[in-house]
C-alpha cells in the first residue's frame, strides 16, 4: 500500500469521524466566534478593529488550532488505535499526511468562517486586486499550520499533562505563520495601507515554513508516535 | 581544576569589563551590560547548538547512548537559564539606552520565542516514560527547535531593527573594549563547559537511580509470588 493512498484512507477516516461526530461544527466553531466576539469586548474601538482585523482572525485560528489538534489525537488515543495502525504495519508517514489533510480540511473551513466574522462583526472589506493573495495565504498558511499540528498532537498524545503541554510547544513554533499570514492578509486587504504587492514575500515564508515542517514531519512521524 | 579556571576568568572578566575598559562615548557606564549580555547570549546559542548536535548524536542509530540525550538535556538547561539573563541583561540596557524595557522588533521576538522553545524542550523531557521515550521525543524536538537559532541571529539583518546590528563582525569596538568582550566570551564558554558536565552527572545519576528503584520494586513483586 503506497503513502499516498494510506494518507487518503486516514483523511477520509478522520473527516468522517469529524462529520459524524459534529464535534467541529457543534463546538470549535462556536468557540472561534466567541473568541472574536471578545476580541470586540477587548478593543473596544471600531477602527482599532479594524485595522487589526486580520491579525485578529489568525490569533482566533491559532487558539481553535490547539483546540481542533487535542480532538484530532484524542480520537487516536481514546481506543489505542494509532498504535492498531502502527502494529498492522501502516506507514507512519502516510498516517501523518493523511491527519494533515483531513486538519487542513477543518482549518480551512473555520478561517473562511472566521474571515466572514471579520467581515461582519470589524467591518473589514475584501478587496477585488486582493483576492489571489488572500486565497494563496489561505493555501499556504493553513497547509503549513496542519503539518505543525499533526507533528506537535503526535509528540503530546498519549502523554500525561498533553492538554497543558501542546499550546506551550506549539504556539512559538506556529508564531512566524501568525506573522506571516496576518502581514499578507494585510496587503491583500489594504489595510494599514498596504498594496498586494507588499503580501507576496510572505508568502515566500509561509511557503518555507509548510515545506520544512511537511518533510520533517512525514520523516519524525514515525519516532513520535512509536512508543 | 576546570571550577577554578572559572572563577578565575570571570575575575578577570570583571576587571576589565567593570574597571578597565572605557566608558562608551554616548552611553558612559551603562555600555558595560554589554559584558554579560553578549556573552550570555552567545552562551544560549552554543547551548542549543549543542542540544541539536546530541539530539542528532543519539537518533543516529550507530552512536546511540543515553549518555547524548543527558548531554542534551544538560545543555539544553543551561542554555534557557542563560538565554533568560540574556533577556533580563537586554531589557535592562534597553531601559538604560531606549528608555523602554521592552520592544517587539525582530531581535527581541525572536528570541523571546527561542527562549519559550526550549522551556517547551525542558517540559518535554519531564513528559514520562522509559529513558528512551524521553530521549527519542526530545531529540526530534531539538533538532526543530535549533533551526530557530539562526533565525534569531540573522533577523537583525532581515526585517525590522531597533537592536545593534553585528557590530564585532564589521568591527565596530575599539580596542579594550574587544578585548574585554572576548574576555568575557571565554569565561562565560568555561563556564557553560563545567555547568554542562556537572548536570549531565546529575541526570546520569538520576537515571540510574531511576532504574534502581525499578528494579527493586520488581524484586518486591516477584518476592511476594514466591512467597
Amino acid at each position: 500500500m503506497n503513502m499516498w493512498r494510506i494518507a487518503r484512507l486516514v483523511a477520509v477516516k478522520d473527516l468522517r469521524v469529524e462529520w459524524r461526530s459534529r464535534v467541529m461544527t457543534n463546538q470549535v466553531l462556536p468557540f472561534a466566534a466567541l473568541v472574536m466576539v471578545m476580541f470586540a469586548f477587548a478593543l473596544d474601538s471600531d477602527q482599532v478593529l479594524t485595522r487589526v482585523a486580520p491579525g485578529l482572525v489568525w490569533l482566533a485560528t491559532m487558539f481553535s488550532l490547539l483546540v481542533i489538534v487535542q480532538r484530532s489525537f484524542a480520537v487516536e488515543t481514546a481506543d489505542g488505535a494509532l498504535d492498531a495502525l502502527q502494529v498492522a504495519g501502516v506507514r507512519p508517514g502516510g498516517i501523518f499526511l493523511g491527519k494533515s489533510l483531513a486538519l487542513a480540511a477543518q482549518l480551512a473551513a473555520l478561517e473562511l468562517v472566521l474571515l466572514a466574522a471579520a467581515v461582519v462583526l470589524y467591518q473589514t472589506e475584501l478587496l477585488a486586486g486582493g483576492v489571489v493573495l488572500l486565497v494563496t495565504t489561505w493555501v499556504a498558511a493553513t497547509t503549513g499550520l496542519a503539518f505543525v499540528g499533526t507533528l506537535y498532537g503526535g509528540l503530546a498524545a498519549g502523554a500525561k499533562g498533553r492538554e497543558t503541554l501542546l499550546p506551550l510547544l506549539m504556539l512559538p513554533v506556529v508564531a512566524p505563520v501568525l506573522i506571516g499570514a496576518t502581514r499578507a492578509t494585510e496587503a491583500a486587504l489594504g489595510t494599514n495601507d498596504a498594496t498586494p504587492s507588499d503580501g507576496w514575500p510572505w508568502i515566500g515564508l509561509l511557503a518555507l515554513f509548510a515545506v520544512v515542517f511537511g518533510a520533517g514531519g512525514t520523516l519524525a512521524f514515525g519516532s513520535l508516535i512509536d512508543e | 581544576m576546570l571550577g577554578f579556571a572559572v572563577l578565575a576568568g570571570f575575575a578577570w572578566l570583571v576587571l576589565f569589563g567593570l574597571f578597565l575598559s572605557p566608558n562608551d562615548q554616548t552611553q558612559k557606564t551603562g555600555v558595560r551590560i554589554l559584558y554579560i549580555h553578549v556573552p550570555s547570549a552567545w552562551l544560549a546559542y552554543l547551548a542549543f547548538g549543542v542540544t541539536g548536535i546530541s539530539s542528532a548524536f543519539y537518533l543516529v542509530k550507530r552512536t546511540r547512548s543515553l549518555v547524548w540525550d543527558r548531554i542534551a538535556g544538560a545543555s539544553a538547561e543551561v542554555g534557557v537559564l542563560f538565554m533568560g539573563i540574556t533577556l533580563v541583561s537586554g531589557s535592562l540596557w534597553g531601559r538604560i539606552t531606549w528608555g523602554t524595557f521592552w520592544t517587539w522588533d525582530s531581535r527581541l521576538t525572536t528570541t523571546a520565542f527561542l527562549f519559550v522553545t526550549y522551556i517547551g524542550y525542558l517540559a518535554v523531557r519531564d513528559l514520562g516514560g522509559t529513558h528512551q521515550q524521553r530521549a527519542r521525543r526530545s531529540a526530534v524536538l531539538a533538532l526543530l527547535a535549533v533551526c530557530e537559532v539562526p533565525l534569531v541571529h540573522f533577523s537583525v539583518k532581515w526585517w525590522r531593527p531597533l537592536h545593534q546590528q553585528e557590530s564585532v563582525a564589521d568591527g565596530e569596538l575599539s580596542g579594550l573594549m574587544l578585548f574585554s568582550l572576548f574576555v568575557g566570551l571565554i569565561s562565560f564558554t568555561l563556564l557553560y563547559v563545567w555547568l554542562v558536565m556537572h548536570r549531565q552527572r546529575v541526570l546520569a545519576l538520576n537515571d540510574r537511580a531511576d532504574d534502581r528503584g525499578l528494579d527493586a520494586a520488581l524484586l518486591e513483586r516477584r518476592n511476594e509470588v514466591v512467597r
